[in-house]
Protein backbone atom coordinates (compact mmCIF):
# COMPACT_ATOMS: atom_id res chain seq x y z
CA UNK A 1 0.00 0.00 0.00
CA UNK A 2 1.45 3.15 -0.96
CA UNK A 3 -0.37 6.98 -1.28
CA UNK A 4 -0.06 9.32 -4.06
CA UNK A 5 0.17 12.88 -3.52
CA UNK A 6 -0.91 15.55 -6.30
CA UNK A 7 2.16 17.93 -5.90
CA UNK A 8 0.17 22.02 -6.08
CA UNK A 9 2.56 24.51 -7.56
CA UNK A 10 3.62 27.11 -10.15
CA UNK A 11 5.88 25.40 -12.48
CA UNK A 12 8.32 27.48 -10.43
CA UNK A 13 7.72 26.30 -6.63
CA UNK A 14 5.78 24.42 -4.69
CA UNK A 15 2.35 26.19 -3.41
CA UNK A 16 2.67 26.12 0.08
CA UNK A 17 -0.15 23.35 0.82
CA UNK A 18 1.26 20.91 -0.80
CA UNK A 19 3.53 20.78 2.49
CA UNK A 20 0.49 19.94 4.44
CA UNK A 21 -0.56 17.84 2.21
CA UNK A 22 2.52 15.53 2.36
CA UNK A 23 2.11 15.44 6.18
CA UNK A 24 -1.95 14.16 5.91
CA UNK A 25 -0.51 11.68 3.17
CA UNK A 26 2.63 10.39 5.73
CA UNK A 27 -0.36 9.99 8.34
CA UNK A 28 -2.08 7.20 6.26
CA UNK A 29 1.43 5.37 5.17
CA UNK A 30 5.01 6.13 5.27
CA UNK A 31 4.76 5.06 1.65
CA UNK A 32 4.09 8.52 0.20
CA UNK A 33 5.01 8.83 -3.49
CA UNK A 34 4.40 12.60 -4.82
CA UNK A 35 3.55 13.50 -8.58
CA UNK A 36 3.81 16.51 -10.38
CA UNK A 37 2.60 17.58 -13.62
CA UNK A 38 3.45 20.42 -15.44
CA UNK A 39 6.12 22.20 -17.95
CA UNK A 40 9.38 23.08 -16.90
CA UNK A 41 8.14 22.67 -13.50
CA UNK A 42 12.37 20.56 -12.94
CA UNK A 43 12.62 23.13 -10.14
CA UNK A 44 9.45 22.47 -8.02
CA UNK A 45 10.01 18.85 -8.45
CA UNK A 46 13.17 19.07 -7.48
CA UNK A 47 11.83 21.16 -4.57
CA UNK A 48 8.87 18.32 -3.91
CA UNK A 49 11.96 15.45 -3.79
CA UNK A 50 13.28 17.41 -1.04
CA UNK A 51 10.32 17.09 1.80
CA UNK A 52 11.87 14.30 3.67
CA UNK A 53 8.11 12.50 3.74
CA UNK A 54 8.41 11.81 -0.17
CA UNK A 55 10.11 8.92 -1.21
CA UNK A 56 9.88 9.12 -4.50
CA UNK A 57 8.97 11.94 -7.42
CA UNK A 58 7.12 11.01 -10.28
CA UNK A 59 7.56 14.12 -13.02
CA UNK A 60 5.18 14.51 -15.79
CA UNK A 61 5.91 17.10 -18.41
CA UNK A 62 4.35 18.63 -21.41
CA UNK A 63 2.94 21.95 -23.16
CA UNK A 64 -0.69 21.05 -22.22
CA UNK A 65 -0.03 21.00 -18.07
CA UNK A 66 1.54 23.98 -18.35
CA UNK A 67 -2.22 25.75 -16.86
CA UNK A 68 -3.19 22.57 -14.48
CA UNK A 69 -6.23 21.93 -16.32
CA UNK A 70 -8.05 19.06 -14.77
CA UNK A 71 -9.61 17.57 -17.99
CA UNK A 72 -5.87 17.05 -18.58
CA UNK A 73 -4.52 16.47 -15.72
CA UNK A 74 -7.18 13.90 -14.91
CA UNK A 75 -6.17 10.99 -17.19
CA UNK A 76 -2.37 11.46 -16.40
CA UNK A 77 -3.24 10.59 -12.60
CA UNK A 78 -5.51 7.79 -13.29
CA UNK A 79 -2.61 5.97 -15.15
CA UNK A 80 -0.94 6.29 -12.23
CA UNK A 81 -3.60 5.23 -9.86
CA UNK A 82 -3.21 1.59 -10.13
CA UNK A 83 -0.39 1.22 -7.91
CA UNK A 84 -1.56 3.13 -5.11
CA UNK A 85 -4.26 2.78 -2.55
CA UNK A 86 -5.02 6.46 -1.91
CA UNK A 87 -4.56 9.73 -4.26
CA UNK A 88 -4.13 12.72 -1.92
CA UNK A 89 -4.74 16.54 -2.50
CA UNK A 90 -5.11 19.63 -0.90
CA UNK A 91 -9.00 20.57 -0.83
CA UNK A 92 -8.42 24.03 -2.09
CA UNK A 93 -9.54 25.64 -5.61
CA UNK A 94 -6.81 22.94 -7.88
CA UNK A 95 -7.78 20.08 -5.59
CA UNK A 96 -11.53 20.52 -5.64
CA UNK A 97 -11.17 21.09 -9.59
CA UNK A 98 -9.43 17.82 -10.07
CA UNK A 99 -9.67 15.03 -7.71
CA UNK A 100 -13.35 14.25 -8.48
CA UNK A 101 -12.45 14.06 -11.68
CA UNK A 102 -10.13 11.51 -11.02
CA UNK A 103 -12.10 9.29 -8.21
CA UNK A 104 -15.26 9.40 -11.05
CA UNK A 105 -12.44 7.57 -13.75
CA UNK A 106 -11.32 5.12 -10.85
CA UNK A 107 -15.45 5.18 -9.79
CA UNK A 108 -14.57 6.01 -6.28
CA UNK A 109 -16.82 7.37 -4.07
CA UNK A 110 -14.73 10.62 -3.10
CA UNK A 111 -13.70 11.63 0.60
CA UNK A 112 -13.70 15.73 0.71
CA UNK A 113 -12.08 17.95 3.17
CA UNK A 114 -10.64 16.13 5.87
CA UNK A 115 -9.14 17.35 8.87
CA UNK A 116 -8.03 14.31 10.66
CA UNK A 117 -6.98 11.16 9.52
CA UNK A 118 -8.06 8.63 12.15
CA UNK A 119 -6.92 5.11 10.14
CA UNK A 120 -6.00 4.72 6.72
CA UNK A 121 -9.93 4.22 5.76
CA UNK A 122 -11.71 6.53 8.50
CA UNK A 123 -11.56 10.24 8.50
CA UNK A 124 -13.17 13.16 10.22
CA UNK A 125 -14.66 16.05 8.02
CA UNK A 126 -16.88 18.74 8.62
CA UNK A 127 -20.27 18.94 7.27
CA UNK A 128 -23.04 21.66 6.95
CA UNK A 129 -20.26 24.51 7.17
CA UNK A 130 -18.37 23.23 10.18
CA UNK A 131 -21.12 22.64 12.62
CA UNK A 132 -21.22 18.89 12.76
CA UNK A 133 -18.38 16.61 12.27
CA UNK A 134 -18.51 13.81 10.67
CA UNK A 135 -16.69 10.26 11.02
CA UNK A 136 -16.66 8.71 7.99
CA UNK A 137 -15.19 5.03 6.25
CA UNK A 138 -14.75 4.35 3.12
CA UNK A 139 -14.78 1.09 1.62
CA UNK A 140 -13.51 1.47 -1.79
CA UNK A 141 -9.97 0.03 -2.72
CA UNK A 142 -8.95 2.95 -4.14
CA UNK A 143 -9.26 5.98 -2.00
CA UNK A 144 -9.56 9.36 -3.26
CA UNK A 145 -9.46 11.88 -0.84
CA UNK A 146 -8.60 15.88 -0.44
CA UNK A 147 -7.54 17.32 2.88
CA UNK A 148 -8.14 20.23 4.55
CA UNK A 149 -4.54 22.28 5.08
CA UNK A 150 -5.15 24.39 7.71
CA UNK A 151 -5.83 21.38 9.80
CA UNK A 152 -2.72 19.83 9.32
CA UNK A 153 1.05 20.78 9.40
CA UNK A 154 3.37 21.50 7.09
CA UNK A 155 6.29 19.06 6.52
CA UNK A 156 9.70 19.87 7.23
CA UNK A 157 11.02 20.96 3.50
CA UNK A 158 14.45 20.03 3.51
CA UNK A 159 16.72 17.68 4.06
CA UNK A 160 14.78 14.75 1.71
CA UNK A 161 16.69 12.87 -1.35
CA UNK A 162 13.99 11.57 -3.17
CA UNK A 163 14.87 9.81 -6.31
CA UNK A 164 12.32 12.13 -9.17
CA UNK A 165 11.55 9.72 -12.14
CA UNK A 166 9.44 10.26 -15.32
CA UNK A 167 6.15 9.59 -15.97
CA UNK A 168 4.15 9.50 -19.39
CA UNK A 169 2.28 12.52 -20.76
CA UNK A 170 -0.98 12.04 -21.69
CA UNK A 171 -2.82 12.92 -24.36
CA UNK A 172 -4.15 16.84 -24.70
CA UNK A 173 -8.10 17.58 -23.86
CA UNK A 174 -8.73 19.56 -26.66
CA UNK A 175 -12.37 20.84 -25.56
CA UNK A 176 -10.63 23.08 -22.51
CA UNK A 177 -8.63 26.14 -23.72
CA UNK A 178 -7.11 27.80 -20.92
CA UNK A 179 -7.31 31.50 -21.71
CA UNK A 180 -5.76 33.31 -18.92
CA UNK A 181 -5.15 33.60 -15.40
CA UNK A 182 -5.18 36.89 -12.94
CA UNK A 183 -3.40 36.88 -9.91
CA UNK A 184 -3.64 39.40 -7.27
CA UNK A 185 -0.19 39.88 -6.11
CA UNK A 186 0.46 41.55 -2.96
CA UNK A 187 2.97 41.47 -0.74
CA UNK A 188 1.03 40.64 2.58
CA UNK A 189 1.31 37.07 3.75
CA UNK A 190 -0.86 34.84 1.74
CA UNK A 191 -4.52 34.38 3.75
CA UNK A 192 -4.30 30.75 4.28
CA UNK A 193 -0.77 30.77 5.96
CA UNK A 194 -0.84 34.16 7.67
CA UNK A 195 -0.26 34.61 11.56
CA UNK A 196 -2.66 36.95 11.93
CA UNK A 197 -5.81 37.85 9.43
CA UNK A 198 -7.60 41.43 9.42
CA UNK A 199 -11.04 41.15 7.47
CA UNK A 200 -13.69 43.28 6.95
CA UNK A 201 -17.14 42.76 5.78
CA UNK A 202 -20.28 44.80 5.22
CA UNK A 203 -19.66 47.29 7.96
CA UNK A 204 -16.79 48.78 5.66
CA UNK A 205 -19.58 50.32 3.68
CA UNK A 206 -17.33 51.13 0.16
CA UNK A 207 -14.23 49.79 -1.27
CA UNK A 208 -12.66 53.31 -0.52
CA UNK A 209 -12.91 52.43 3.70
CA UNK A 210 -10.81 49.23 3.41
CA UNK A 211 -7.91 51.64 3.09
CA UNK A 212 -8.50 51.48 7.37
CA UNK A 213 -8.43 47.74 7.12
CA UNK A 214 -4.99 47.82 4.95
CA UNK A 215 -3.39 49.90 7.63
CA UNK A 216 -3.72 48.09 10.55
CA UNK A 217 -2.70 44.89 8.11
CA UNK A 218 0.24 46.45 7.04
CA UNK A 219 0.78 47.61 10.82
CA UNK A 220 0.42 43.93 12.12
CA UNK A 221 1.95 42.31 8.88
CA UNK A 222 -1.51 40.61 8.37
CA UNK A 223 -2.98 39.15 5.56
CA UNK A 224 -6.35 40.17 4.33
CA UNK A 225 -9.66 38.58 4.39
CA UNK A 226 -13.35 39.40 4.09
CA UNK A 227 -16.71 38.55 3.98
CA UNK A 228 -18.88 37.26 1.57
CA UNK A 229 -20.98 40.16 2.07
CA UNK A 230 -18.06 42.49 1.44
CA UNK A 231 -16.91 40.87 -1.66
CA UNK A 232 -20.38 40.88 -3.20
CA UNK A 233 -20.38 44.26 -2.81
CA UNK A 234 -17.57 44.57 -5.02
CA UNK A 235 -15.11 46.13 -1.85
CA UNK A 236 -12.58 43.99 -2.37
CA UNK A 237 -11.58 40.89 -4.74
CA UNK A 238 -13.05 37.30 -4.54
CA UNK A 239 -9.49 35.68 -3.70
CA UNK A 240 -9.96 37.48 -0.27
CA UNK A 241 -12.98 35.98 0.95
CA UNK A 242 -13.34 34.05 4.05
CA UNK A 243 -15.68 31.23 4.94
CA UNK A 244 -17.88 27.96 3.84
CA UNK A 245 -17.77 28.53 -0.07
CA UNK A 246 -14.08 30.92 0.67
CA UNK A 247 -11.41 30.20 2.11
CA UNK A 248 -10.63 28.24 5.30
CA UNK A 249 -8.07 30.34 7.70
CA UNK A 250 -6.75 29.25 11.30
CA UNK A 251 -4.30 32.03 11.79
CA UNK A 252 -3.09 32.88 15.53
CA UNK A 253 -5.11 35.81 15.64
CA UNK A 254 -8.22 36.57 13.57
CA UNK A 255 -9.87 40.17 13.53
CA UNK A 256 -13.10 40.72 12.28
CA UNK A 257 -14.20 44.32 11.79
CA UNK A 258 -17.30 44.99 10.50
CA UNK A 259 -18.97 41.66 10.35
CA UNK A 260 -21.73 40.13 11.84
CA UNK A 261 -20.71 36.50 11.77
CA UNK A 262 -23.18 34.50 9.36
CA UNK A 263 -22.87 31.12 10.03
CA UNK A 264 -21.00 30.33 6.43
CA UNK A 265 -18.43 33.25 7.85
CA UNK A 266 -17.49 31.58 10.81
CA UNK A 267 -17.25 28.56 8.85
CA UNK A 268 -13.84 29.86 7.89
CA UNK A 269 -12.25 31.51 10.78
CA UNK A 270 -13.92 29.68 14.19
CA UNK A 271 -11.02 27.28 14.59
CA UNK A 272 -8.40 30.45 14.85
CA UNK A 273 -6.48 30.33 18.16
CA UNK A 274 -7.57 34.02 19.11
CA UNK A 275 -10.58 36.16 17.39
CA UNK A 276 -11.31 39.74 17.90
CA UNK A 277 -14.72 41.32 16.60
CA UNK A 278 -15.42 44.72 16.47
CA UNK A 279 -18.88 45.70 15.50
CA UNK A 280 -21.51 48.06 16.25
CA UNK A 281 -24.31 45.94 16.57
CA UNK A 282 -24.07 43.98 20.22
CA UNK A 283 -26.00 41.10 19.01
CA UNK A 284 -23.88 39.90 15.82
CA UNK A 285 -23.58 36.53 16.33
CA UNK A 286 -19.91 36.97 15.66
CA UNK A 287 -19.81 38.33 19.39
CA UNK A 288 -20.59 34.72 19.98
CA UNK A 289 -17.16 33.01 18.82
CA UNK A 290 -15.02 35.85 19.85
CA UNK A 291 -12.44 36.01 22.47
CA UNK A 292 -12.48 39.55 22.63
CA UNK A 293 -15.50 41.57 21.75
CA UNK A 294 -15.69 45.88 21.24
CA UNK A 295 -18.92 46.80 20.78
CA UNK A 296 -18.24 50.02 18.41
CA UNK A 297 -18.17 51.54 15.78
CA UNK A 298 -15.45 50.30 13.53
CA UNK A 299 -14.71 54.08 11.86
CA UNK A 300 -13.78 55.58 15.45
CA UNK A 301 -12.31 52.29 16.72
CA UNK A 302 -9.82 51.59 14.11
CA UNK A 303 -8.18 55.27 14.38
CA UNK A 304 -7.70 54.52 18.33
CA UNK A 305 -6.78 50.98 17.29
CA UNK A 306 -3.57 52.16 15.02
CA UNK A 307 -2.89 54.47 17.61
CA UNK A 308 -3.07 52.21 20.26
CA UNK A 309 -0.56 49.61 18.10
CA UNK A 310 1.30 52.66 17.37
CA UNK A 311 2.13 53.26 20.77
CA UNK A 312 3.18 49.20 21.01
CA UNK A 313 7.11 49.48 20.45
CA UNK A 314 7.09 45.51 20.40
CA UNK A 315 5.33 44.64 17.33
CA UNK A 316 6.97 42.20 15.12
CA UNK A 317 6.51 42.48 11.15
CA UNK B 1 -29.38 24.58 -27.32
CA UNK B 2 -30.47 22.61 -23.75
CA UNK B 3 -29.58 23.41 -20.47
CA UNK B 4 -30.29 20.22 -18.05
CA UNK B 5 -29.73 22.43 -14.46
CA UNK B 6 -29.75 19.95 -11.55
CA UNK B 7 -30.92 21.47 -8.21
CA UNK B 8 -30.71 19.98 -4.80
CA UNK B 9 -32.82 20.13 -1.81
CA UNK B 10 -30.76 20.91 1.56
CA UNK B 11 -31.44 22.82 4.84
CA UNK B 12 -31.67 26.49 4.81
CA UNK B 13 -28.83 28.26 4.90
CA UNK B 14 -30.18 30.15 7.76
CA UNK B 15 -30.89 27.44 9.82
CA UNK B 16 -28.26 26.73 12.94
CA UNK B 17 -28.08 22.85 12.36
CA UNK B 18 -28.62 20.65 15.39
CA UNK B 19 -26.76 16.95 15.40
CA UNK B 20 -28.89 14.06 16.54
CA UNK B 21 -27.99 12.72 20.62
CA UNK B 22 -27.31 9.35 19.02
CA UNK B 23 -24.37 10.86 16.77
CA UNK B 24 -26.95 9.05 13.59
CA UNK B 25 -26.92 12.79 11.75
CA UNK B 26 -28.40 16.28 11.92
CA UNK B 27 -31.72 16.82 12.45
CA UNK B 28 -34.15 17.24 9.52
CA UNK B 29 -37.48 16.90 10.64
CA UNK B 30 -39.58 20.28 11.02
CA UNK B 31 -36.99 22.09 9.78
CA UNK B 32 -37.13 24.70 7.02
CA UNK B 33 -35.58 23.47 3.71
CA UNK B 34 -34.40 25.17 0.11
CA UNK B 35 -32.75 24.67 -2.57
CA UNK B 36 -28.78 24.46 -2.40
CA UNK B 37 -27.76 28.42 -2.50
CA UNK B 38 -25.33 28.07 -6.11
CA UNK B 39 -28.01 25.72 -7.34
CA UNK B 40 -30.43 28.89 -7.78
CA UNK B 41 -27.51 31.14 -9.60
CA UNK B 42 -27.29 27.88 -12.17
CA UNK B 43 -31.51 28.20 -12.83
CA UNK B 44 -31.13 31.89 -13.38
CA UNK B 45 -27.77 31.80 -15.33
CA UNK B 46 -29.53 29.08 -17.35
CA UNK B 47 -32.67 31.42 -17.89
CA UNK B 48 -30.67 34.54 -18.54
CA UNK B 49 -29.46 32.46 -21.26
CA UNK B 50 -32.59 31.33 -22.47
CA UNK B 51 -33.74 35.04 -22.23
CA UNK B 52 -31.22 36.55 -24.14
CA UNK B 53 -32.41 34.01 -26.87
CA UNK B 54 -29.34 31.54 -26.85
CA UNK B 55 -30.84 28.60 -25.59
CA UNK B 56 -34.17 27.12 -26.23
CA UNK B 57 -35.19 24.81 -23.18
CA UNK B 58 -34.02 24.65 -19.70
CA UNK B 59 -34.88 20.94 -17.91
CA UNK B 60 -34.44 21.28 -13.82
CA UNK B 61 -33.61 17.98 -12.50
CA UNK B 62 -33.54 16.91 -8.72
CA UNK B 63 -32.30 13.38 -7.59
CA UNK B 64 -33.92 12.52 -4.17
CA UNK B 65 -36.97 11.63 -2.04
CA UNK B 66 -40.53 13.23 -2.43
CA UNK B 67 -39.92 16.36 -1.22
CA UNK B 68 -36.91 17.01 -3.36
CA UNK B 69 -39.59 17.59 -6.15
CA UNK B 70 -39.96 21.15 -4.40
CA UNK B 71 -36.78 22.17 -5.64
CA UNK B 72 -37.72 21.46 -9.11
CA UNK B 73 -41.30 23.13 -8.81
CA UNK B 74 -38.99 26.31 -7.84
CA UNK B 75 -36.87 26.04 -10.90
CA UNK B 76 -40.02 25.85 -12.99
CA UNK B 77 -41.36 28.86 -11.65
CA UNK B 78 -38.01 31.06 -11.91
CA UNK B 79 -38.09 29.52 -15.44
CA UNK B 80 -37.25 25.95 -16.38
CA UNK B 81 -39.62 24.52 -19.17
CA UNK B 82 -39.39 20.84 -17.85
CA UNK B 83 -39.01 18.90 -14.64
CA UNK B 84 -37.58 15.85 -14.09
CA UNK B 85 -37.41 14.11 -10.76
CA UNK B 86 -35.28 10.60 -10.02
CA UNK B 87 -37.15 9.30 -7.13
CA UNK B 88 -34.48 7.32 -4.21
CA UNK B 89 -34.53 6.85 -0.65
CA UNK B 90 -31.89 6.72 1.57
CA UNK B 91 -28.09 8.03 0.99
CA UNK B 92 -26.85 9.52 -1.67
CA UNK B 93 -22.96 9.80 -2.80
CA UNK B 94 -22.06 12.66 -5.29
CA UNK B 95 -20.90 9.71 -7.25
CA UNK B 96 -23.87 7.72 -7.32
CA UNK B 97 -25.50 11.23 -8.16
CA UNK B 98 -23.50 12.04 -11.21
CA UNK B 99 -23.90 8.51 -12.37
CA UNK B 100 -27.82 9.39 -12.63
CA UNK B 101 -27.53 12.87 -14.22
CA UNK B 102 -25.01 10.83 -16.78
CA UNK B 103 -28.28 8.28 -17.64
CA UNK B 104 -30.27 11.50 -17.73
CA UNK B 105 -27.92 13.02 -20.15
CA UNK B 106 -27.94 10.38 -22.61
CA UNK B 107 -31.78 10.75 -22.90
CA UNK B 108 -32.22 14.44 -22.62
CA UNK B 109 -29.30 15.14 -24.73
CA UNK B 110 -28.63 18.64 -23.75
CA UNK B 111 -25.97 21.08 -24.51
CA UNK B 112 -24.66 22.48 -21.33
CA UNK B 113 -25.43 21.09 -17.38
CA UNK B 114 -25.06 23.61 -15.02
CA UNK B 115 -25.46 22.86 -11.12
CA UNK B 116 -24.03 24.90 -7.83
CA UNK B 117 -20.35 23.99 -7.33
CA UNK B 118 -20.65 22.75 -3.70
CA UNK B 119 -24.13 21.51 -1.96
CA UNK B 120 -23.96 23.18 2.25
CA UNK B 121 -25.08 20.10 3.12
CA UNK B 122 -22.26 17.87 3.21
CA UNK B 123 -20.03 20.06 1.11
CA UNK B 124 -18.57 17.70 -1.05
CA UNK B 125 -18.08 19.74 -4.06
CA UNK B 126 -17.94 17.22 -6.22
CA UNK B 127 -21.02 16.51 -8.50
CA UNK B 128 -20.39 18.59 -11.17
CA UNK B 129 -16.84 17.22 -12.08
CA UNK B 130 -17.50 13.55 -11.88
CA UNK B 131 -20.07 14.19 -14.28
CA UNK B 132 -17.73 15.36 -16.83
CA UNK B 133 -15.73 12.79 -15.83
CA UNK B 134 -18.18 10.62 -16.90
CA UNK B 135 -19.38 12.06 -19.87
CA UNK B 136 -15.93 13.22 -20.88
CA UNK B 137 -17.16 16.32 -21.46
CA UNK B 138 -15.11 20.00 -20.52
CA UNK B 139 -15.52 21.32 -16.79
CA UNK B 140 -15.97 24.98 -15.89
CA UNK B 141 -16.09 24.68 -12.43
CA UNK B 142 -16.60 27.71 -9.63
CA UNK B 143 -17.87 29.80 -12.39
CA UNK B 144 -18.61 34.21 -11.84
CA UNK B 145 -18.89 34.91 -15.38
CA UNK B 146 -20.05 32.94 -18.41
CA UNK B 147 -20.40 33.98 -21.87
CA UNK B 148 -22.24 31.79 -24.26
CA UNK B 149 -20.24 31.95 -27.60
CA UNK B 150 -21.04 29.98 -30.99
CA UNK B 151 -19.85 26.91 -30.16
CA UNK B 152 -18.52 27.14 -26.60
CA UNK B 153 -18.50 28.92 -23.28
CA UNK B 154 -15.72 31.58 -22.02
CA UNK B 155 -16.21 31.23 -18.14
CA UNK B 156 -14.55 32.90 -15.54
CA UNK B 157 -13.31 30.98 -12.47
CA UNK B 158 -12.35 32.00 -9.04
CA UNK B 159 -9.53 30.46 -8.00
CA UNK B 160 -7.66 30.57 -4.68
CA UNK B 161 -4.81 33.29 -6.59
CA UNK B 162 -8.19 35.57 -7.62
CA UNK B 163 -9.59 34.17 -11.66
CA UNK B 164 -9.19 32.05 -14.30
CA UNK B 165 -11.00 32.30 -17.95
CA UNK B 166 -11.15 29.25 -19.60
CA UNK B 167 -13.02 28.60 -22.98
CA UNK B 168 -14.95 25.11 -22.98
CA UNK B 169 -16.81 23.18 -26.06
CA UNK B 170 -19.84 22.96 -25.96
CA UNK B 171 -20.98 20.38 -24.93
CA UNK B 172 -20.06 20.88 -20.86
CA UNK B 173 -21.22 21.42 -17.67
CA UNK B 174 -20.49 24.25 -15.58
CA UNK B 175 -20.35 24.55 -11.81
CA UNK B 176 -21.90 27.88 -10.48
CA UNK B 177 -20.51 30.27 -8.24
CA UNK B 178 -23.05 32.43 -5.65
CA UNK B 179 -21.26 35.68 -7.43
CA UNK B 180 -22.09 34.61 -11.11
CA UNK B 181 -25.94 35.80 -10.45
CA UNK B 182 -28.46 37.38 -8.43
CA UNK B 183 -31.42 34.78 -8.15
CA UNK B 184 -34.64 36.24 -8.86
CA UNK B 185 -37.68 35.14 -6.68
CA UNK B 186 -40.08 33.15 -8.13
CA UNK B 187 -43.73 35.86 -9.13
CA UNK B 188 -46.99 34.67 -8.37
CA UNK B 189 -48.68 34.24 -11.14
CA UNK B 190 -45.14 32.41 -12.67
CA UNK B 191 -45.47 30.43 -9.20
CA UNK B 192 -49.14 29.76 -10.50
CA UNK B 193 -47.98 28.46 -13.48
CA UNK B 194 -45.25 26.48 -12.78
CA UNK B 195 -47.52 24.13 -11.46
CA UNK B 196 -48.89 23.09 -14.49
CA UNK B 197 -45.28 22.64 -16.03
CA UNK B 198 -44.95 19.17 -16.29
CA UNK B 199 -42.39 16.82 -13.72
CA UNK B 200 -41.10 13.20 -15.46
CA UNK B 201 -40.80 11.07 -12.25
CA UNK B 202 -38.26 8.19 -12.72
CA UNK B 203 -37.87 5.32 -10.01
CA UNK B 204 -33.98 5.31 -9.67
CA UNK B 205 -34.17 1.06 -9.92
CA UNK B 206 -35.57 1.61 -13.32
CA UNK B 207 -32.00 3.08 -14.38
CA UNK B 208 -30.03 0.34 -13.92
CA UNK B 209 -27.02 1.59 -12.07
CA UNK B 210 -25.72 1.11 -8.55
CA UNK B 211 -26.23 3.75 -5.76
CA UNK B 212 -25.28 1.60 -2.87
CA UNK B 213 -22.87 3.88 -0.73
CA UNK B 214 -19.18 3.68 -0.57
CA UNK B 215 -18.33 5.74 2.41
CA UNK B 216 -20.03 4.65 5.62
CA UNK B 217 -20.80 7.32 7.96
CA UNK B 218 -20.00 6.48 11.42
CA UNK B 219 -20.55 9.22 13.79
CA UNK B 220 -21.89 12.80 13.32
CA UNK B 221 -20.79 14.94 16.71
CA UNK B 222 -20.77 18.37 17.66
CA UNK B 223 -17.70 20.01 16.79
CA UNK B 224 -15.72 21.54 19.97
CA UNK B 225 -16.99 24.57 21.37
CA UNK B 226 -14.70 27.83 21.77
CA UNK B 227 -14.64 28.88 25.23
CA UNK B 228 -16.75 32.01 25.75
CA UNK B 229 -15.10 35.42 25.38
CA UNK B 230 -15.18 38.79 26.97
CA UNK B 231 -16.18 42.11 26.02
CA UNK B 232 -13.95 44.86 26.49
CA UNK B 233 -14.78 48.23 26.99
CA UNK B 234 -12.47 50.09 24.49
CA UNK B 235 -9.85 50.17 22.14
CA UNK B 236 -6.88 50.42 24.68
CA UNK B 237 -8.38 47.85 26.78
CA UNK B 238 -8.22 45.70 23.54
CA UNK B 239 -4.74 46.06 22.58
CA UNK B 240 -3.71 45.56 26.27
CA UNK B 241 -5.17 42.34 26.67
CA UNK B 242 -3.96 41.20 22.81
CA UNK B 243 -0.47 41.98 24.16
CA UNK B 244 -0.53 40.78 27.77
CA UNK B 245 -3.61 38.14 28.19
CA UNK B 246 -3.23 36.27 24.32
CA UNK B 247 0.02 37.21 23.82
CA UNK B 248 -0.61 37.37 19.87
CA UNK B 249 0.60 40.79 19.36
Amino acid sequence: MSVLLIAEHNNKDLRPFTLNAATAASQIDADVHAVIIGQNSETAAKKLSELPVIKKVISIEAPHYENFTAENFAPAIVKLAENYSHIICSANTFGKNLMPRVAAHLDTSQVSDIIKVISPDTFLRPIYAGNAFATVKTNDTKKCITIRPTSFEPCESSGGTATIEKGQAGEEFSNTKFIKREEVKSDRPELGTARIVVSGGRGMQSGDNFKLITEVADKLGAAIGASRAAVDAGYISNDHQVGQTGKVVVPDLYIAIGISGAIQHLAGMKESKVIVAINKDGEAPIFSVADYGLEADLFEALPQFMEELNKLNTIQK
Amino acid sequence: MKILVAVKRVIDYNVQIRVKEDGSGVVTDNVKMSTNPPDDNAIEEAVKIKEAGKATEIVAITVGAEKAQETVRKALAVGADKGIHVKTEGVLEPLAVSKIINKIVEKEKPDLVFMGKQAIDDDCNQTGQMLSALLNWPQATFASNIEVKEKSLEVTREIDEGLETVEINIPAIVTCDLRLNEPRYASLPNIMKAKKKPIEEINVSDLGIDITPRVQQLKVEEPPKRKAGIKVANVAELVQKLKNEAKVL
